[in-house]
């Protein structure tokens, strides 16, 4: 590579383990589409999204709001109200295709083959329940134990999660939680059934920096340990590359580029994911040059731009011989000469570009 | 015509110097005139406890002795856990609330106490800046209103003019000056943060207390609001206090920084004095707390230092320093007397508030073991 910022032979981030490519499939998403229909015409919120993933791996999905990545991963988790939404496109998670599926389907796989994790703790526990009989109601709702036992397991969930007096806290109510630890009882209420997939959405984003590298430190270790595939909703890049092996970037609803985390971040092949990593003030760069903001604002998701969604605010569009941009929406497709990194752009050679005119200013 | 309709549009570099008789500070020139002296100020907030017969009222610490200056142009981050007591700071010195203890010195003059018919020109001067762009804007009012507010409070120009001017604030923030007849909610998020830089620089403020004003935002609309930000502290010469729970952003934008923790400030300092050169545990905990994008590029992880806990309460805050709880240095004289916020060696301008400061060489590896 000819980038600097790659860094000759660069090791994978120390804190994630090796990736072993040969882990059993748990989740296909193919072309998944998300339509809301309203009193001002059809959101699509998402139009066009497709990943893998495998056990023990963890995918970052990272977008601005209203990128479509909750509502991708809500899809997953039958969250969507049948009545208020169009959902088409493939998801098998775990072997069992989940469009179309019934609720009854969903209900059984709740916490069992999938849990979700949500951004505010506050708010997705019950604030008049105590916290071990929640987590203990999660358990006894698919396994046939008695109150005893499934209370235990709550006590023991919390012990794994780091709560310090686990029994004395399953007898608190969620108030007496601080923050960082409402997000723990949420982390093991989301795993007391040993979910094959944890869906983590913006986990940290309310937490402070010193509790948020206590999280993400106790969501590497808890992965080791059941060996989980994880998809982590956020927004932070550096976050993403603390904890993901692969990354799918999301702009207005669509896939535009995806790869391992290294790749991505330090290689990125697409115009949208270059302007968000340009965004970012780093911790290391020279001080008193200005940032570059993607200009302008995401389109609206009731009426995309023809063509590509990003072109209004890319800066090389002119770059694509004719007006393909603006005519013709890009294939998500194989970077030519890279397996396994995917991108949606008609951008010819993007990788001579990022080296030459992106990553010097990145620095 | 330039379509302002994008939100990134740069304006065009409006001459305020002129129209706004504030005056342009030259980085090289620049000297550090003080223009606000905060010391020893506290803010206590009584909280009831229910407990036994008879509530009882005790005092929240939410500021605990804080003491800095800030200098004209000169921007001053306010940084740490929420709790903190930065953002209680940031009320304080825009004397939005009544601080319990201490003084602040703005203009040769205590405005710590003073009532609130003799703060008014004062109010002129401290200008602030919210989170919420949703929050602080009034939705029944259109933009004509909300800035034209400002001036006609403090009289910035004649009646006549109102409407000029507030185009004029418009362009100046990069937004359209045709859309002073719209509301708040005709525009994106960080649109209408711009809205409310443009209210605070209405009336030539000295100094803008803003308190977390893209954290609200998208990270490409943040960098949009921050460059423009940058700009007006350049061409402006205001006076910044930023806090900010992002250390990226806020090692971008200011020249000193305030570490707060429980209500007190644990080190103050340069930029390069804080992110290279820490010296208080807190600060070298909180810094290497953050996520560093710059791993995938190969740069080798920190190791990290894992703090245990929590923040204590700060109704019964710990005695001695604050962090000794959570502080893998602590020793016994930790407990017993709360160590002076003290000048660095050599260093006048670095001040650190530990008994045991260090320059952190190479961390100790069983941090873990406090």
């Amino acid at each position: 590579m000819t980038s600097t910022l790659a860094g000759s032979g660069s090791p994978a981030p120390a804190r994630r383990p090796p990736l072993d490519p040969n882990a059993p499939v748990i989740l296909t998403v193919e072309d998944l589409k998300v339509q809301f229909p309203t009193e001002d015409g059809l959101v699509n919120a998402v139009s066009g999204v497709s990943y893998e993933l495998r056990a023990g791996q963890t995918l970052a999905i990272v977008g601005e709001s209203g990128s479509g990545k909750s509502v991708s991963s809500m899809a997953i988790m039958g969250l969507h109200d049948p009545k208020r939404s169009r959902i088409s496109g493939s998801i098998l998670l775990d072997g069992q295709e989940l469009v179309g599926a019934p609720q009854k389907t969903f209900q059984r796989i709740r916490s069992t083959t999938a849990a979700m994790i949500f951004q505010d703790p506050q708010s997705s526990l019950h604030p008049l329940k105590k916290v071990g009989p929640q987590i203990a109601e999660a358990y006894l709702a698919h396994h046939k134990v008695s109150k005893q036992v499934a209370a235990k397991r709550a006590v023991e969930m919390l012990d794994r999660v780091g709560v310090p007096n686990p029994d004395r806290r399953a007898k608190q109510y969620p108030f007496e939680f601080s923050g960082g630890m409402r997000q723990r009882a949420m982390i093991a209420l989301g795993l007391v059934n040993d979910p094959k997939l944890l869906i983590a959405d913006e986990p940290t984003t309310a937490l402070d920096v010193t509790v948020q590298a206590q999280i993400l430190d106790l969501m590497n270790d808890l992965q080791r340990e059941f060996g989980s595939a994880i998809i982590m909703i956020t927004h932070d890049l550096a976050v993403v590359a603390e904890i993901a092996d692969f990354v799918l970037v999301m702009y207005a609803g669509r896939s535009v580029e995806h790869g391992t985390a290294q790749e991505v971040l330090a290689n990125p092949r697409n115009p949208y994911t270059w302007g968000l990593l340009s965004s970012v003030p780093s911790l290391t760069a020279d001080v008193g040059t200005e940032l570059h903001p993607i200009p302008g604002n995401p389109p609206s998701l009731l009426n995309l731009p023809e063509g590509c969604s990003f072109r209004p605010r890319c800066g090389f569009s002119d770059r694509v011989p004719g007006d393909r941009c603006a005519a013709e929406l890009p294939e998500f497709r194989q970077v030519p000469g890279e397996p396994g990194r995917m991108t949606r752009c008609h951008l010819e050679d993007p990788a001579a570009i990022f080296a030459d005119e992106v990553a010097p200013t990145l620095e | 015509m330039t379509d302002y309709t994008s939100d990134a549009v740069e304006p065009p570099v409006v001459d305020i110097s002129k129209s706004a008789g504030g005056t342009i500070v030259h980085e090289s020139s620049r000297e550090r005139e003080i223009l606000l002296t905060v010391t020893d100020v506290a803010k206590y907030f009584p909280v009831k406890e229910y407990s036994g017969l008879f509530p009882k009222t005790l005092q929240t610490r939410a500021v605990d002795g804080v003491s800095f200056d800030l200098a004209k142009g000169e921007t001053l981050g306010l940084v740490g856990e929420s709790g903190c007591g930065k953002t209680t700071t940031g009320r304080l010195i825009t004397r939005l609330i009544e601080p319990s203890a201490g003084s602040i010195e703005f203009g040769g003059r205590d405005i710590a106490h003073m009532k609130e018919k003799d703060l008014r020109p004062m109010r002129r001067d401290i200008q602030m800046i919210f989170q919420d762009p949703y929050g602080s804007l009034n939705p029944r009012f259109t933009v004509l209103k909300i800035i034209g507010a400002a001036l006609e409070i403090h009289d910035m120009v004649p009646k006549s003019q109102v409407k000029p001017r507030v185009q004029e604030l418009l362009e100046l923030v990069g937004l359209n000056p045709e859309h002073v007849n719209r509301y708040p909610n005709e525009f994106s998020g960080g649109q209408r943060q711009r809205i409310g830089i443009a209210r605070a620089l209405a009336v030539e403020p000295k100094v803008v207390v803003a308190d977390e004003p893209v954290s609200a935002l998208d990270v490409s609309i943040q960098a949009q609001v921050m460059n423009l930000m940058s700009k007006l502290r350049r061409e402006l010469g205001i006076a910044f206090v930023f806090i900010a729970h992002d250390l990226g952003i806020v090692r971008h934008f200011c020249d000193r920084i305030a570490v707060m923790y429980l209500g007190k400030v644990m080190e103050i300092g340069d930029r390069e004095d804080i992110y290279e050169k820490p010296q208080h545990p807190y600060t070298q905990a909180l810094l290497s707390a953050a996520p560093d994008l710059n791993v995938v590029r190969g740069a080798v992880p920190n190791e990290r230092i894992r703090l245990i806990g929590d923040v204590p309460s700060p109704i019964d805050p710990p005695s001695g320093c604050r962090f000794r709880t959570r502080c893998w240095k602590a020793q016994e004289i930790c407990a017993a007397e709360e160590p002076p916020l003290e000048p660095a060696k050599d260093k006048p301008k670095h001040t650190i508030a530990c008994h045991f400061p260090e320059v952190k060489t190479e961390l100790v590896a069983d941090v873990e073991a406090s």
